[in-house]
C-alpha cells in the first residue's frame, strides 16, 4: 500500500479506537484472563463482563450447549459487581493500556443509573455499554430492551449521570430492532451495539430434558451472522449515531461485511472461545483487504453497500430471471 | 508471545483405537508437551469448519519423547460420545488438530513418605499416566484404583505395572477384577489403613464416582484432589461455562474449573 501504513482506526462518537475490533461482553471475562495470550492494547477495546451493583452467582450448569455453527448460553450474568471490578480488575487493565468499555446491567432503572455513576467515577473507563438485552435473567435487562419506552428511559437516565459515551446493546428479540436504535438515539445514546444473542432452546430427545439448566438461552456464533448483518443494515438506514456490529464474526471478511452494512466497529465473542489468538489474524485480514482494494482508511468502507438495483429496500420480491 | 500458552496446529502422529469407543490420539505439539504438568489440559478443535464449532477439553494423557528424551508431543485419551470425539476417533495420521495449552492448574504432587492413591473411572484414567510417572520418579509409592464398564475397557495396565504402580481393578460387569464400582475397594483400603500413615488421594472420573470418593476420603480425613470435567467453552476463563459450586469463607459460589481447576480440593466442592 505504499509508504503510509494502513489506518484501521475508527471513531465511536468521542471514542477513538486503534482498530474496529472489540472483545464482546461475556466472551472475554474481565479482560485480565486473556492478558497472557493477547496484547490487550492491540484491541480496539474490550467490553467487561456484565456488571451489576452486587455480585451474582449466575445459573447452575449446564450453562452452554453447542448447536450447528453456534452455541447457546445461559450463564445468568455471574459477576463480581461494579466495585470489585474497579478494585480488582481495572488497575491491571489500565496498566496494560486496554481501552475498557464497561457493560452495565441492572434489574431496575435506578440500578443502571447507580452502576453507571460508580463506573464513570473510576479511572480507566472509556465508555458505558448498557446491557438491556440479556435474555437469561428474570428481572431487568431485556425487559427494558424489549420496550421502546424502557430503552428510551434507561438511556436517558444514564445519559444524565455520565460524560462517558453511552452505548446501549440491543436485543434482536424484537420485531423491528431499528426502531429501538432510534429510541436510543433520541434518548441521547452516543452509539448502539447490536445484536445480543437470539433467545433459543435445545432439547435432549433421549431424556426429553432441556440441554441448559435455564431451559432457554442465547444463540451466538456464525449461525446468527446473516441475521445480525441484516439488522445492522436496517439500523444504519434509520439512525445517524455509530453502530457497533455483533454477531458470529469469525473471519476478517465477516468484520468487513458488518462494516459495509453500516457498522463503525464490531465485537467478536464466540469466535474468541474457539481461537483466543484470533485478533491478530483478523487485523492481518483487514490489512490485506485494504491493500487489495487500495483503501487508506478502513472507516471509508462503513455503510458503502452497493445496491445493484436501487429500489426501496423494503421490496423483497424476487427479480424475474431473464433467459 | 510472552505467555506459556500456545496454540499449535498439531499433526496427528498416531491414532490408536483401543476399543469401539476409546482412542489415544498422539499429537505433535512439542512446545505444549514441554510445559505441561500432570493434571493440566489442552483444548482441541475437531475439524476446521464451524460444525462442530467449539474446542473440547482433554487431560494430557502421555508426554511423548524422542530418542533423547526431549518432549516431541502429547497424547489424549478420548471416548467417543459426540460430534467432536467422533472426529477424533476417526482422525488419521497426517491430519492437523488445533491444540491449545497447557491450561489449568495441575495436581499438587506429594513426596515421600506420603503415598499416592489414584482413583480412575473410565476415561478418567487420562491424567494419571503423567501423574504416576512424576510420582514414581520421586519414589512415591502409588496405587491405582481403576474401574471400567468391562474388561476390554481397562487400558494401559502394563504401563502402570512397569512404573511399579499397584493396581486395584474393577469392572461393572465383573468381567475383570472386582464386580461393581471402584469406590468399594477404595473404601475398604481407606478403612484398613493406619491413620498415622500419610496419604494423598487423587481422583478423576464420572461425577458420581468423584462424589463418592470425596465422601469416603472426607470420612477417613484424607486429603483428596479431584480433576473435574465440565462443559467448557474456552478453557481460558472467558465464558463462565465450566463452573463448579465451591465452599468459601463467604458461602458457596461458582468457580471456573478451567482457571481454578481442573484439579480442585474435593472437600471444597458442593456435591449434589
Amino acid at each position: 500500500m505504499g509508504l503510509t501504513p494502513a489506518d484501521l482506526s475508527v471513531r465511536i462518537g468521542t471514542l477513538h479506537l486503534a482498530n474496529p475490533l472489540i472483545a464482546a461482553s461475556g466472551c472475554f471475562g474481565y479482560g485480565v484472563e486473556y492478558a497472557d495470550v493477547v496484547e490487550l492494547s492491540s484491541l480496539g477495546a474490550i467490553v467487561s463482563k456484565g456488571l451489576f451493583l452486587e455480585e451474582r452467582d449466575g445459573h447452575p450448569p449446564p450453562r452452554i450447549v453447542e448447536t450447528p455453527a453456534g452455541m447457546l448460553n445461559a450463564i445468568g450474568l455471574q459477576g463480581i459487581g461494579a466495585r470489585r471490578f474497579i478494585d480488582e480488575k481495572l488497575p491491571e487493565l489500565r496498566a496494560r493500556r486496554a481501552t475498557v468499555i464497561v457493560n452495565v446491567c441492572g434489574t431496575t432503572l435506578d440500578e443502571y443509573v447507580e452502576v453507571s455513576r460508580i463506573l464513570s467515577d473510576a479511572e480507566g473507563v472509556a465508555a458505558i455499554e448498557l446491557n438491556i438485552s440479556c435474555p437469561n435473567i428474570k428481572e431487568g435487562g431485556i425487559q427494558f430492551g424489549c420496550s421502546l419506552d424502557g430503552t428510551y428511559d434507561v438511556v436517558g437516565a444514564v445519559r444524565k449521570v455520565t460524560r462517558l459515551p453511552v452505548i446501549p446493546k440491543l436485543t434482536p428479540n424484537v420485531t423491528d430492532v431499528a426502531s429501538f436504535a432510534r429510541a436510543a438515539e433520541e434518548a441521547g445514546a452516543d452509539a448502539v451495539s447490536l445484536v445480543n444473542t437470539f433467545l433459543a432452546m435445545a432439547i435432549d430427545v433421549e431424556s426429553r430434558t432441556p440441554k441448559l439448566s435455564n431451559v432457554v438461552g442465547g444463540l451466538s456464533g456464525p449461525a446468527i451472522r446473516p441475521i445480525a448483518v441484516r439488522m445492522v443494515y436496517e439500523c444504519r438506514q434509520l439512525v445517524k449515531i455509530p453502530i457497533i456490529g455483533i454477531g458470529g464474526i469469525a473471519e476478517a471478511r465477516d468484520v468487513l461485511e458488518f462494516m459495509i452494512a453500516g457498522a463503525n466497529a464490531v465485537q467478536v465473542g464466540t469466535a474468541n472461545f474457539v481461537d483466543p489468538f484470533i485478533w491478530s489474524k483478523l487485523l492481518e485480514g483487514l490489512r490485506d483487504y485494504m491493500e487489495r482494494h487500495q483503501i487508506a482508511r478502513l472507516d471509508e468502507i462503513v455503510g458503502t453497500l452497493r445496491l445493484v438495483d436501487p429500489r426501496p429496500r423494503t421490496e423483497y420480491e424476487p427479480t424475474a430471471r431473464r433467459s | 508471545m510472552p505467555s506459556g500458552i500456545f496454540d499449535v496446529r498439531a499433526r496427528v502422529i498416531a491414532n490408536r483405537r483401543l476399543s469401539s469407543d476409546y482412542n489415544v490420539l498422539a499429537l505433535a505439539a512439542p512446545t505444549i508437551a514441554a510445559r505441561a504438568a500432570p493434571g493440566q489440559f489442552v483444548m482441541l478443535k475437531a475439524g476446521s469448519t464451524y460444525d462442530p464449532l467449539l474446542r473440547r477439553p482433554f487431560s494430557v494423557f502421555e508426554i511423548l519423547r524422542d530418542r533423547h528424551g526431549t518432549p516431541s508431543g502429547l497424547s489424549v485419551l478420548s471416548k467417543r460420545i459426540g460430534a467432536s470425539t467422533r472426529l477424533f476417533y476417526d482422525a488419521e495420521p497426517g491430519q492437523t488438530v488445533a491444540t491449545l495449552g497447557p491450561l489449568g492448574r495441575p495436581f499438587m504432587v506429594v513426596d515421600r513418605p506420603t503415598e499416592a492413591w489414584m482413583v480412575a473411572g473410565g476415561v478418567g484414567l487420562a491424567p494419571f499416566a503423567t501423574l504416576a510417572e512424576t510420582l514414581r520418579s520421586h519414589g512415591v509409592g502409588c496405587t491405582l484404583f481403576y474401574g471400567a464398564r468391562r474388561a476390554t475397557e481397562l487400558f494401559h495396565l502394563d504401563f502402570f505395572r512397569a512404573l511399579g504402580v499397584d493396581l486395584v481393578l474393577s469392572t461393572e460387569d465383573g468381567s475383570f477384577g472386582e464386580r461393581g464400582h471402584v469406590v468399594a475397594p477404595l473404601e475398604r483400603a481407606l478403612l484398613s489403613r493406619s491413620p498415622a500413615s500419610r496419604l494423598m488421594v487423587y481422583a478423576c472420573g464420572p461425577e458420581r464416582m468423584l462424589a463418592a470418593t470425596a465422601r469416603a476420603t472426607a470420612k477417613h480425613e484424607r486429603p483428596c484432589q479431584v480433576s473435574v470435567e465440565r462443559i467448557m467453552g474456552c478453557g481460558l476463563g472467558g465464558c463462565y461455562s465450566c463452573v463448579v459450586p465451591m465452599r468459601h469463607d463467604h458461602g458457596v459460589h461458582h468457580v471456573r474449573s478451567c482457571l481454578t481447576g481442573p484439579v480442585l480440593q474435593a472437600d471444597q466442592i458442593v456435591w449434589d
